[in-house]
This record gives C-alpha cells, sequence and structure tokens, in this order.
C-alpha cells in the first residue's frame, strides 16, 4: 500500500534530474567502478538505515506482534498467542470507542477554525503592510511553546474564581464557565487553546502561498473594476486551492494524533469525556501494562491513520491533474 | 506523503524567502486608492487578534510578576501592589529547571546533530548513486513517513527496556534520530545541484566520503538550517516519547518537568507561570533573532504534529 503512494514521487524526483550519470559513468569505467559505486552508495544510506530499522521498521513489526498475543509489560511475558483476540476486544470496548469518538469530534472541530481562521489571518496580513512580521510574531510565536508551557497558562486562564477568563465574565456579570470541569464545554476549551497554539502554522503557509500570487493578476483585476472582495473570491481563494488542500491534510492528520494538550490539561475527563484514542492506548499500555491490548488499539488507529491519508492524497492528485490539465 | 511534503518543500518555503517584500508592496497598489478605508478595517481586525493571541502570554508574565499572596485576587487585577521577581528567584533557586534546561538542550543538540547527519549521508547516497534495491529502500523510507510516531510508544519502550536505555539520554536521543522527512529534504536538494563540481572532485580522486563531507555540505547549508530547525524545535519541544521513558525527575526534560510542577508546587501560581514563563523563553529568544529562519525551517518543510 505504501508503495504505491509513493511510487509517483520517486519518479517525480528522478524526473527532475537529468544529470544523472550513473549509466554513463558505467560505459566509461567499467565494470568494476560501477561496482565500486555501489558499494559506496550502500555505505552511505547503511547509517541511517540501521536506525531506521531499529527505532521505525522494528516498532512498526513488534507492535503488530504484541497486538496478537496477551502480552504483558511487567514479567517476561505471558505470551499467550490470542489471535485477533485484541482486536475483538476492542470492538467490544465501549471506552475503545468513546477514545476514537473524541479524537474524531477533536478532529471535526480544531479543523475548520485552524483552517479558516488561519486563512483570514492571513488575508488580512497579506493586505496590511506595516508592521506585518509583528502579526507573523504574534501568531507563529505560540506555535513554539512546549506544550506544557502552554498547558500550564491555559489552566490558569480556565481557573474557576481567580482565572483571568472567569474573573471578566463576572465582572460583566455574567456567570462563570466550568471550562475544563463542564463535561459540555472541556472539549472546546481544548480546541480553543489548540487552535491560539498551532494557528501560527497555518498562518505562514498560507502567507507564504499568497505570497506566490503574482501581482499583476490583481492589477488586471482592478482596471476591470473588482473590488477588494470580489478579487479574494475570483482570484486569491482559487489560486490558494493547493495551499488550502495541503493545509487541510496535515491539519486533519495532527488533529487525530492529538494527545499532550488533552492530557496536560483534563487528563481525558472531566469523567473521560475527552480522553483521545492516545491517551487510552497509553493507560492500557502503561497503567494497567496490557501492551497486547494497548497495540492493537494503536493497530486499528494506525489503520484509520493510514486510510485516511490515502483518500486524501487521492483528493490532492486529483486537485493537481485539474490544476494542470 | 512524499509528494506533499515536496510541494511544501518547494513551493511556499521558497516564496517566503525571495519575493518577500517587494510584491507585497506591489499587491497593495491596485487597491490603494480605492479601499483605504478597507485597509484601515483590515489592520484593526488585525491588531485585534493579535491583542487576543498576547493576552495568555501577558497574563502569565503578569501573574509570576505578582507577591504569592495576591495572585487569587477577585476581582482580576494585572499589577499588584508590589512588582517582585520573587517567583522567579523560588523557581529558579529550588526547582530542577536549570537542569532541565541541560537535559533539553543535550538531547535536542545530539537528535539534530545526528538526525542531520544519517540523513544527509543517506540522501546523498539515494541522489548520487545507484545500487541494486535503489528505489526500494527510497520507497521504504518515504512510507515512514506516514507513520504517526505515537503508535510505537509501547514496542518502544520494551525495546528501550531491552537495551537499558530508559531513564538515560540515549533513551531520549535514539528514538529522534532516524527522520524519513529529514532524508527526502536533504535528497529533493542533492538532486537539483548540477553534478560538475562533483565530477572534477571525483577525477581528483577524492573519496567519496570526502566530496560528500568538503563539497556537498557546504553547498547544502540552506537544507541543513532547515533540517536542523525543524529537528531541534520538534525534539525540544517533543512531550510524549521523553514523557513514557523518563520517571527520574533529575532526567526529564523540560516539557517533561514543566508537567509535574503544577502539582509539585501545590497552588503556588506566581511560581507556576514563572516556570512556565521560564521555560516559554529560550526558543522565544532564539525566534526574536532568527524570525525568518525559523519560519522557513518550519513551514518550509510543512512538518506538524
Amino acid at each position: 500500500m505504501a508503495t504505491r503512494a509513493t511510487a509517483p514521487a520517486v519518479t517525480g524526483t528522478r524526473g527532475q534530474t537529468p544529470g544523472r550519470t550513473a549509466p554513463v559513468r558505467r560505459a566509461g569505467q567499467g565494470q568494476t567502478a560501477s561496482w565500486r559505486s555501489s558499494l559506496a552508495g550502500v555505505g552511505f544510506v547503511i547509517p541511517f538505515l540501521v536506525a531506521y530499522g531499529l527505532f521505525l521498521v522494528w516498532p512498526v513489526i513488534q507492535g503488530f506482534r504484541m497486538s496478537l498475543f496477551n502480552w504483558s509489560l511487567t514479567g517476561s511475558g505471558t505470551t499467550d498467542f490470542l489471535g485477533l483476540g485484541n482486536y475483538r476486544e476492542a470492538w467490544a470496548d465501549p471506552n475503545f470507542w468513546s477514545s476514537l469518538w473524541h479524537t474524531v469530534l477533536f478532529t471535526l472541530l480544531s479543523t475548520p477554525p485552524l483552517v479558516i481562521l488561519s486563512l483570514i489571518l492571513a488575508l488580512l496580513a497579506n493586505r496590511v503592510i506595516p508592521a506585518r512580521w509583528l502579526f507573523r510574531l504574534a501568531f507563529f510565536a505560540p506555535y513554539l511553546l512546549p506544550v506544557s508551557v502552554v498547558t500550564l497558562i491555559w489552566g490558569w486562564l480556565y481557573q474557576p474564581g481567580f482565572g483571568l477568563i472567569n474573573g471578566y465574565l463576572t465582572r460583566a456579570g455574567l456567570d462563570e464557565v466550568g471550562w475544563l470541569s463542564d463535561a459540555n464545554v472541556a472539549m472546546i476549551s481544548i480546541v480553543i487553546t489548540t487552535v491560539w497554539w498551532t494557528i501560527g502554522f497555518n498562518f505562514v503557509l498560507y502567507l507564504a502561498g499568497l505570497q506566490e500570487i503574482s501581482p499583476d493578476i490583481y492589477e488586471a483585476a482592478a482596471l476591470d473594476g473588482a473590488t477588494g472582495l470580489e478579487q479574494v473570491r475570483s482570484i486569491t481563494l482559487p489560486l490558494l486551492a493547493r495551499t488550502t488542500t495541503l493545509i487541510l491534510v496535515l491539519q486533519v492528520l495532527a488533529s487525530l494524533k492529538v494527545f499532550d494538550q488533552i492530557f496536560l490539561l483534563t487528563n481525558g475527563g472531566p469523567n473521560f469525556s475527552t480522553r483521545p484514542i492516545i491517551q487510552y492506548v497509553y493507560e492500557q499500555g502503561f497503567t494497567t501494562y496490557r501492551v497486547g491490548f494497548a497495540s492493537a488499539i494503536s493497530y486499528i488507529f494506525f489503520l484509520l491513520i493510514i486510510v485516511i491519508s490515502l483518500g486524501q492524497f487521492a483528493l490532492l492528485g486529483r486537485r493537481r491533474e485539474r490544476a494542470n490539465g | 506523503m512524499a509528494s506533499q511534503v515536496g510541494q511544501i518543500g518547494a513551493a511556499p518555503g521558497v516564496g517566503l524567502d525571495t519575493r518577500r517584500a517587494d510584491p507585497a508592496a506591489k499587491t497593495a497598489e491596485p487597491h490603494a486608492g480605492k479601499s483605504r478605508l478597507g485597509d484601515r478595517i483590515a489592520f484593526g481586525v488585525l491588531v485585534l487578534f493579535a491583542i487576543l493571541w498576547f493576552v495568555p502570554l501577558a497574563w502569565a508574565v503578569a501573574t509570576a510578576l505578582k507577591p504569592e499572596a495576591e495572585t487569587t485576587d477577585i476581582p482580576v487585577r494585572w499589577i499588584a501592589s508590589t512588582v517582585t521577581l520573587d517567583a522567579f528567584q523560588a523557581v529558579l533557586s529550588a526547582g530542577n529547571l536549570p537542569r532541565w534546561y541541560f537535559n533539553s538542550a543535550l538531547t535536542s543538540l545530539a537528535i539534530t546533530v545526528i538526525t542531520v547527519l544519517l540523513a544527509s549521508l543517506a540522501a546523498f547516497g539515494l541522489s548520487r548513486t545507484r545500487f541494486r534495491g535503489h528505489n526500494l529502500v527510497f520507497g521504504l523510507i518515504l512510507a515512514g513517513i506516514m507513520v504517526p510516531g505515537q503508535i510505537l510508544i509501547v514496542p518502544l519502550f520494551t525495546e528501550m527496556q531491552f537495551f537499558r536505555m530508559v531513564d538515560t539520554y540515549w533513551g531520549i536521543i535514539l528514538p529522534q534520530v532516524a527522520s524519513p522527512v529529514a532524508v527526502f529534504i536533504f535528497k529533493q536538494f542533492f538532486d537539483g545541484i548540477p553534478r560538475d563540481l562533483e565530477e572534477a572532485a571525483t577525477l581528483d580522486g577524492a573519496s567519496r566520503l570526502r566530496v560528500y563531507w568538503q563539497i556537498w555540505m557546504p553547498l547544502a547549508r540552506s537544507a541543513i538550517a532547515a533540517v536542523a530547525i525543524f529537528t531541534f524545535v520538534g525534539a525540544w519541544n517533543n512531550f510524549l516519547w521523553p514523557f513514557i521513558v523518563i520517571t527520574n525527575p533529575d532526567m526529564m526534560t523540560l516539557p517533561v518537568g514543566l508537567s509535574q510542577v503544577q502539582t509539585a508546587y501545590g497552588i503556588r501560581y506566581a511560581q507556576i507561570m514563572a516556570s512556565a514563563v521560564l521555560g516559554g523563553l529560550p526558543l522565544l529568544v532564539v525566534f526574536l533573532f532568527f524570525q525568518r529562519q525559523i519560519v522557513q525551517g518550519i513551514a518550509g518543510t510543512g512538518i506538524k504534529g
């Protein structure tokens, strides 16, 4: 599956390299040189491949193996083969489904503001000339903060009573909101924090995309009498379609992997109402030590990620074809 | 996946760099006469959002500068009766913060150096030599871009137990050094360079390793910068893996250590905010000086999460 997805890229990069002279050299210097060059090539790649094999390929394989056993983190392993038993258990486990739903819900709630608001901010910033670097600083700086700094600050902002937000709410005569303690609100609060923290990334991607658009197009449109808003609708947005698809793809994948900020802000609460799937994996693996079951959950999630990625690449590929054609 | 990363790497990153000031100025021209008002509204809305984005940071600093007793005053006040650095002093002298700075700096630097070396060597091999299984190897590496690191925590942890690397620096470092994206970025860069230089050097009899080190690496400075920046920022801010592999407070990195201060300090909010401010400070200061490079290094390579 994976090879198929990457195949076009391989041919693509090779296409960009007209000067690939390996065959020429082979003809010129004979069989020995080619053999030696081949060996050298392998030599360059091997250090990476060793690390890659040890810390990526092997865990992927080992994780799948674990998922087929009743494997425990403690002791030297009660390794009864279960076949798909762990997967069947996950399938019947309401906690698995609810945490998977929280991950999906977080993705559904966080993606629209992170894509649309970043676009709006970038459109505005691209229009404004003075102090643009200052805006980039303001929106991008939070992205560089470690997650625990973000959650410490936002946990403090969300405090009942003397928290800044509730403080202003009560001063305005409104009721306090249990930002992190109310099960109906907690996920929204997490999304707000996430938008604040990560919007800078999409913002700079959009800014870069906007600067690729030739100013001549706008000049022509202005001569035709198109107003600013019309220009945005009929020129900017269509020309940004590729950037938007790209940001959407990256955002959905990033949101699906959510764990850190939820774990640190609510620890999945109140009453497990925000616990994402990765946290369920973590709890099964590291607090109840059922690494076999945890691996099975991981792999169901992995499958979901692969399916969504492939779907999105198909979408992206179609877009590009349309753009080229 | 590969093609996406490539796209970002090629397109917006470059645009950000070379065509920043000039086209922007021209863009403004057409509607300058027509909608001064629009520009002003745009500016106003932006300022509003910028303030919104700034408030959490400002509130953290304001809290950290208060005497502990006044942090929980109702109604909320921005400036306390006295401005004091007590909280910063307390955190720096009593806490583990300096130690966490050191751990984060050490492991992030090691991860960055090893990642750049491994990935550039591999990319050089893939870009400049042909060998049997060449495409298979590259395909395998690209496929790795799709694997979310989060699903590997369980098998990686048992592997670290096997290597006796739990609670060690190597335990933090090693699982973070094999970056398929870094290989991809270096390979793209190497693929785009004409071969003349290398040919001359090879004919001179220089070994391939010397060609790589003395000719290609200096040429690849921009690619190295991009990979180094996103690797370093990613490693510095990584929470999940160090959290899994480290339990000893003396070995914790900054993000992991800071996640424990809430319970450690109880409800001393001035101290909690002081440590949050100190924890966020290093990268923000670096960012002030290298804004453009950092934005390019991170956005130009399109990695996230």
